[in-house]
């Protein structure tokens, strides 16, 4: 039994790196309906501004938290001015290419100013433990578990409350619509954008502290399964992402704690394909069809 | 008969059998060297990728993003047999073996999948190239990691030459034929197509497929050029090289295809000192050709052999002339 | 027994009922017209009877040489296999193929090769091109459109766009077909030849015509019966001279206006 609270404590630490990572995918398709396939390299560009801050800056670790929230926020929004918003009108074959042209290029670039090695972030938390009613909990899962959903709330107070919120659920309904009504599409966009890779850069941190291994092509996995998460739970649906993100995150761990770590990968894209193909809109969508 | 004897296909022959031979004397002369000789060779196999998964995305307007998984199926098949039976005869079979096998998962995958549009058929081509990667990687067979080395390299400038040239005439001719002009139809309007009768499913499976077998193909000499097969030459990074030289050629064309791998295969020759300088202009060329010039080099047109001179018109106006 | 059945179909869309127990026959050669108010749901019964949507409620039967053939159980491409075939309100040609290949691509069924064939060029192929092309041919020399045959349909005129897609849909060998707004965008002068037209090629080709319209010169002049939507429901069905009367038809147009 005490296995299976470890896996589940695991499992829910994990999970919350991929809700965070999944609220970036799921706001942007919310509102643009563009998959950003760069999304997991900009999870990897967080982690290395976040180590760079630490090791070549110098910087406390909360400042250089904040820092590569906020560098990385900018990078989300060249990206959205420069590559995707001349796509809008276009085809979303053309978006999703420019995308993955997006994601190519930030990959390579980190690798050509990087070099191939696997860096080690800076462990500036000593890790501790904690045992409890059996299980065994480290400070660091507890510190990413509580900064994901604290970061997650903050979100919802921001899209629920704030007239910003207001503005990006709107132009997710109707983008057309809220110009009419005077909102500002083109920044609520690009602050769409910058929000969801300020949580990237944050999810990026915690699995640095986490996993220690640092590396060019670090985003493509956890971006991806980040990418189940957000349609697991809905895709366009907030909640959606953070249900999403946890439940990804239990499988992985259950299939790698009771079966094989090989095969925890492959179970999670096998899910994608489950759902793409059962249920689309996700667990907590609704079916929309196309209007002939 | 008279069908196939016109001009057109005529020049064609006569261009072909050039370049044939041409390369066939500065190869066996080694006034090409081997280093190039290896570029030619990655040329010609990337064609055959490129016209696979042009038929898929170009005409057919189904984003596939996990062809390399399918190119590493006829890659494994060849070297396993290979190594029991290293000679050509081993690598047709082994060939045969790697194009059935991926008529079979191609199949399986596209029923479900093609349902999909647009970008969730992307995510969920990615995910199948990549649980097929994992498979390998796990598999004892294909021994893991370490990917199977010491296959003969049986690759030379005739047998790279006569596979081009085939996937080249099975592409032009199934673009041009009926089954071509439903997957167009589905490519521009696929609600439309249903209505006119077309049944959109079975024409996309068979674009997939038709695909499939041609990357199975490319996959197979690949292992004949290269010595060792590896999981990691057929992860996503791969799948997005073959979408960039289609991209870049056009969507849609596959004259485009073949004139944008030269191109890259030369740029690659060219750069080949600064590897990761390489990886960013294409990064860079992907999204500027999105951006600017979506239909990319070709558009989707053909390229026209109408520049030769009808010899007829010419006789005729000389014959007129004299009088 | 009709060739067309409409039997009780509603389609729903969460709560709202698009289309309401609608059921109408249709006969054998008939030119019928199917009008109402902006929403009414004319085109989402065209989507129900074509397979775009499957009916929440009700049948649609077809009869094909005395069987009766349910095609809301149908794909929407068996059921044009069945003869039966759609125009759309908003034009969706092939646009950037040409005009020949968009009636070719509707022909695709009278193809006599297969994939084999296709690839290797082997049997049938060249002659069953050039039937294809014929033919293709023929079509376009009915609608006036042979001459801009290898034209790209996205630069025809509109009025030639309408045109190109009404031959398409009768290159498929429809006998039954279902015209979405023929006549929308243009002006009296192409309404007037649409007009003529549709009665011309009803007669030569021997077709069963529904069609949505809202440009009432055309319903009024060659539709011989007419039926009415509004929300949803049939409101009326006559000729053209019993529904102009109608008070219910008068003031769910009227009623519209205000």
């Amino acid at each position: 039994m005490s296995q299976f609270l470890q896996q589940v404590i695991n499992g829910l630490s994990i999970g919350s790196v991929y809700a965070l990572i999944a609220l970036g995918y799921t706001m942007v398709y919310g509102i643009i309906k563009l998959i950003n396939f760069a999304h997991g390299d900009i999870f990897m560009f967080g982690t290395y501004v976040g180590m760079l801050s630490i090791t070549v800056l110098h910087l406390p670790f909360p400042i250089a938290f904040i820092v590569a929230m906020a560098v990385t926020a900018l990078l989300g929004v060249i990206i959205e001015r420069v590559a995707y918003k001349p796509l809008r009108k276009s085809t979303k074959t053309a978006a999703l290419i420019t995308a993955i042209g997006v994601s190519f290029l930030i990959q390579n670039s980190v690798l050509a100013v990087m070099g191939a090695n696997i860096d080690a972030f800076p462990q500036v938390i000593e890790n501790r433990y904690y045992d409890f009613l059996g299980v065994r909990v480290n400070l660091i899962q507890m510190i990413i578990f509580f900064t994901s959903i604290s970061l997650m709330f903050i979100l919802q107070f921001i899209v629920r409350k704030t007239k910003l919120g207001r503005a990006m659920r709107s132009v997710a309904v109707d983008k057309d619509a809220s110009a009419l009504m005077g909102v500002n599409v083109d920044n609520t966009i690009t602050i769409t954008f910058a929000i969801g890779s300020a949580l990237a850069a944050a999810a990026g941190i915690m699995v640095g502290l986490y996993y220690i291994k640092v590396y060019p092509f670090m985003g493509f996995a956890p971006g991806l399964k980040a990418f189940v998460a957000a349609v697991f739970g809905g895709i366009g649906i907030i909640p959606g992402a953070m249900i999403g993100g946890f439940s990804i995150g239990l499988i992985e761990t259950m299939v790698a704690g009771y079966g094989s770590t090989l095969y925890k990968d492959a179970v999670v894209y096998g899910i994608l394909i489950l759902i793409l193909l059962v249920k689309p809109s996700g667990l907590l969508g609704k079916n929309v069809k196309e209007k002939v | 008969m008279k069908n196939v004897l016109n001009r057109k296909n005529i020049i064609s022959v006569i261009i072909l059998v050039t370049i044939f031979f041409v390369f066939n004397y500065l190869i066996s002369n080694r006034i090409i060297t081997p280093y190039y000789r290896t570029v030619i060779y990655w040329v010609g196999i990337y064609i055959i990728l490129g016209l696979g998964l042009n038929i898929i995305i170009g005409i057919t307007g189904q984003l596939s993003l996990g062809h390399a998984g399918f190119m590493s199926l006829g890659a494994y098949s060849a070297a396993i047999i290979l190594a029991t039976n290293p000679t050509l005869t081993g690598l047709f079979i082994g060939m045969g073996v790697g194009i059935l096998i991926s008529l079979a998962v191609s199949f399986v995958v596209a029923m479900p999948t093609l349902r999909l549009k647009g970008d969730y058929l992307a995510i969920a081509t990615l995910g199948v190239g990549e649980i097929i990667r994992i498979i390998i990687l796990s598999m004892k067979i294909t021994n893991g990691a370490s990917g199977i080395s010491n296959i003969k390299m049986l690759m030379t400038w005739p047998l790279i030459f006569s596979f081009v040239v085939l996937a080249m005439f099975l592409s032009i001719n199934f673009k041009k034929s009926a089954i071509g002009r439903a997957c167009i139809s589905i490519k521009e309007d696929e609600i439309a197509a249903e209505a006119m009768g077309i049944n959109t499913t079975k024409y996309k499976v068979i674009a997939f497929m038709f695909g499939a077998v041609l990357a199975s193909v490319a996959g197979s000499l690949f292992a004949v050029t290269y010595y060792v097969v590896k999981p990691e030459s057929f992860g996503v990074n791969t799948s997005i090289n073959i979408l960039i030289i289609v991209v870049f050629g056009g969507l849609g064309s596959l004259s485009g295809t073949i004139i944008a791998t030269f191109f890259i295969g030369f740029v690659n020759m060219m750069l080949q000192p600064y590897a990761e300088m390489r990886m960013i202009l294409y990064a860079l060329v992907l999204i500027i050709v999105m951006i600017f010039r979506p239909q990319g080099l070709m558009g989707s047109k053909e390229v026209a052999l109408n520049v030769f001179p009808d010899f007829k018109k010419l006789f005729k106006f000389r014959k007129e002339k004299k009088a | 027994m009709s060739l067309l059945k409409i039997d009780h179909i509603t389609k729903n869309f969460g709560g709202l009922a698009a289309v309401s127990n609608v059921s109408l026959t249709v006969e054998e050669g008939e030119l019928v017209g199917l009008i109402g108010p902006n929403g009414a749901g004319k085109t989402t019964l065209f989507n129900v009877l074509t397979g775009v949507y499957t009916p929440s409620e009700g049948k649609v039967l077809l009869n094909k040489n005395g069987k009766e053939i349910e095609l809301n159980k149908l794909p929407p491409y068996k059921i044009t296999h069945q003869g039966v075939a759609r125009t759309f309100q908003n034009i969706r040609l092939f646009k950037e193929l040409s005009v020949l290949e968009n009636v070719k691509i509707a022909m695709n069924e009278d193809v006599q090769y297969g994939l084999f064939g296709a690839l290797t060029r082997i049997g049938k192929f060249f002659k069953s091109e050039a039937d294809i092309d014929f033919r293709a041919h023929e079509f376009l020399k009915k609608v006036y459109l042979d001459d801009l045959a290898y034209a790209q349909a996205k630069n025809l005129p509109y009025g030639k766009q309408r045109q190109l897609e009404i031959a398409r849909a009768m290159a498929t060998g429809a006998k039954l077909l279902f015209l979405d707004e023929p006549a929308a965008g243009m002006n009296p002068h192409e309404t007037s030849a649409l007009t003529d037209f549709i009665a011309k090629i009803r007669l030569e080709m021997d077709l069963t015509i529904v069609l949505i319209e809202h440009d009432m010169s055309l319903v009024m002049k060659i539709c011989e019966r007419i039926f009415v939507l509004d929300y949803g429901k049939l409101i009326a069905q006559g000729t053209a001279d019993e529904v102009k009367n109608n008070p219910k038809v008068i003031e769910a147009y009227l009623g519209e206006e205000e």
